[in-house]
């Protein structure tokens, strides 16, 4: 198969209960038709030819195998990075062509979980790490190494962001009776190692467009020209390094969020017989093996961290999408 | 994972042509949109099955193998392709393991009842409707797809920026490859992830280029006519036998699980 699925994020038919598919679907044909009309509006009659070579650029970015250690390799989402490069309108739009095609011809992800894998995969992560790349430009300098930093920051955030997602919708539409948390403490421990390499290589990609055509990338429109510098702003390993940090950063505030669990939380738990839930975990001495010993029972940690990683999610989703939507005049529509 | 960009010969055949088995059968012959409709009243009939009843994921089982037959697709090209799927159903077997609930000795080991019965439904619904996807990909070219989700009255816009994805896919991936041979024989071999920046750079490249040639495409475009919207082919409509045809599958399916909910 030519896209190789490291992230296992390609849901099939019947991992997540129907409801939670249907809403899933939902959502996402309301957002691909705004998407489309808006990346019409920033395209005008370009938007056939460019969103199509861009989605053709997503898909094969996606097959690229990027050095990991020792050899390994693995691959990149690329929703982070079409953000900044496309706007998040355009990169939805590129990235549910992608996601649809996969599922269609490619049998990668199944019929009745194409609204699940676009919400995780396209929309989620292009609008997600767009807000936390508008959000990280606002403290990093003007600069075409701001620019590279905050699309390193967005892209290891949008890979977590993901995970969470997906998290969020097993609490509701779980087809299987493992814990919340459980699934959230596996699948954000394994995506925030996976950020690290996206980040790294968001950040490489969108420096070296930087460096031939800066006025191609979106995220960049708001740059003056001096402000480019043509070299490659910062090194490699400083990157790798530097997304590091962000990305266990995050994972460390989201798991104090958990831990403060509030009270009222607590007491929906128990009225709800949330307390009575299995509490068998599959990763005790894995990535958030500490997870449990807050003091708090799992369950109503489970109902605070999805609480609180919900609202982060919608905040920073609904946020893309205003200051996508504020942004006149697209990069894109410039020339 | 496994290989690396396949660099050489191979790289020249499109990703999706082997994905289509030439046939003349009733299947190929179907009108793609009837497919399209078949595939997910098949795929949503069978993801609203209870675990429990397995009387109905047998007999969407033996509707799929009936499909299969009829197309004269190769048993073993539809298992390869079916190991998209394997990584989940990994997943779902780990499931037994891990749930909670009453347990159950197999082999020694307890294993959780709703655990198993969770396992037995993501790996049925999963390797099911993968399946009765693969048919209708093997069995219709992509152009076909594409006008069948046209004539569902998919947005013309999305239908062309799907269109253009799947006709320039091997070109890009095609000129990934020859940086990729360029490199190696420049000896290029990156182990860690502090060495991507030669890789990552002809990423960069390779965007660079794809919006040059999609802005190139557009003048092509424009000089022969185009005012933003794809032009509407008229080509053939399903007849209402093929409509029925396609949603045998279904409805057989849904028989089943209306006898079984009933009962």
């Amino acid at each position: 198969m030519p896209h190789s699925p490291l992230l296992g994020m390609h849901a099939p038919d019947g991992f997540l209960e129907p409801p939670v598919a249907a809403a899933a679907a939902v959502i996402s044909l309301v957002v691909i038709a705004v998407a489309l009309r808006r990346s019409a509006t920033e395209l005008g009659d370009r938007q056939v030819p460019l969103a199509g070579m861009t989605a053709a650029f997503v898909f094969a970015a996606q097959m690229v195998n990027f050095p990991v250690a020792a050899g390994t390799s693995g691959h990149l989402v690329g929703a982070a990075l079409a953000a900044v490069l496309l706007g998040p309108w355009t990169a939805v739009l590129a990235l549910t062509v992608v996601v649809v095609v996969q599922a269609l011809v490619f049998a990668d992800g199944g019929i009745t979980a194409l609204g699940i894998n676009l919400v995780n995969l396209a929309i989620v992560p292009a609008f997600g790490g767009w807000a936390v790349f508008r959000l990280a430009r606002r403290s990093l300098p003007r600069t075409s190494s701001g620019v590279v930093g905050a699309t390193a920051i967005a892209a290891g955030v949008s890979v977590v962001l993901s995970a969470a997602a997906f998290s969020l919708q097993w609490l509701f539409g779980a087809s299987a009776p493992v814990p919340f948390d459980t699934v959230f403490g596996a699948m954000v421990g394994v995506h925030t190692l996976i950020g690290l390499g996206e980040a790294a290589i968001s950040a490489t990609v969108v420096a070296a467009v930087l460096a031939t055509r800066p006025d191609l990338v979106a995220g960049a429109s708001d740059l003056e020209p001096h402000r480019i510098n043509r070299h490659a702003p910062v090194g490699a390993r400083t990157f790798v390094i530097g997304a590091g940090l962000t990305t266990v950063f995050v994972a460390v505030a989201v798991s104090q969020f958990a831990s403060s669990s509030p009270d009222g939380l607590e007491r929906v738990a128990e009225d709800h017989g949330f307390a009575e839930r299995a509490r068998t975990h599959a990763f005790d001495n894995g990535w958030f093996a500490d997870y449990a010993t807050s003091g708090v029972s799992n369950e109503s940690l489970s109902l605070a961290v999805a609480g609180l990683s919900g609202v982060a999610l919608t905040l920073l989703v609904g946020y893309g999408i205003v200051s996508a939507s504020r942004r006149a005049g697209s990069s894109l529509a410039r020339r | 994972m496994s290989s690396s960009t396949t660099v050489g010969p191979a790289a020249h055949s499109p990703l999706h042509r082997h994905l289509h088995v030439p046939a003349d059968t009733s299947v190929h012959r179907l009108a793609p949109e009837a497919k399209l409709v078949g595939l997910v009243a098949f795929a949503t009939t069978t993801a609203l099955a209870p675990r429990r009843e397995v009387a109905v994921f047998a007999a969407a089982a033996v509707v799929l193998v009936a499909v299969v037959r009829v197309s004269r697709l190769a048993a073993r090209m539809v298992a390869v392709r079916l190991l998209v799927v394997v990584p989940f159903v990994v997943v779902a077997a780990l499931v037994p393991f891990v749930a909670g609930g009453d347990r159950v000795d197999v082999a020694g080991v307890p294993l959780s009842v709703e655990g198993l019965w969770a396992s037995w439904n993501i790996a049925a619904k999963a390797v099911l409707g993968a399946t009765a996807a693969i048919v209708v990909s093997a069995t219709t070219p992509v152009p076909d797809l594409l006008h069948g989700m046209r004539r569902l009255r998919v947005p013309t816009a999305f239908v062309a920026i799907a269109g253009f994805m799947v006709r320039y896919l091997d070109v890009l991936v095609d000129r990934l490859a020859r940086m990729r041979l360029a490199m190696a024989a420049r000896g290029h071999d990156p182990r860690w992830l502090w060495q991507l920046r030669p890789l990552a750079a002809s990423v960069g490249t390779l965007f660079v280029r794809s919006y040059e040639h999609g802005e190139r495409i557009h003048l092509a475009m424009v000089a022969r006519g185009f005012t933003g919207e794809m032009p509407a082919l008229e080509d053939r409509r399903a007849r209402w036998s093929e409509w029925t045809t396609a949603l045998v599958p279904a409805t057989l399916v849904g028989a089943v699980l209306t006898g079984a909910m009933l009962r």
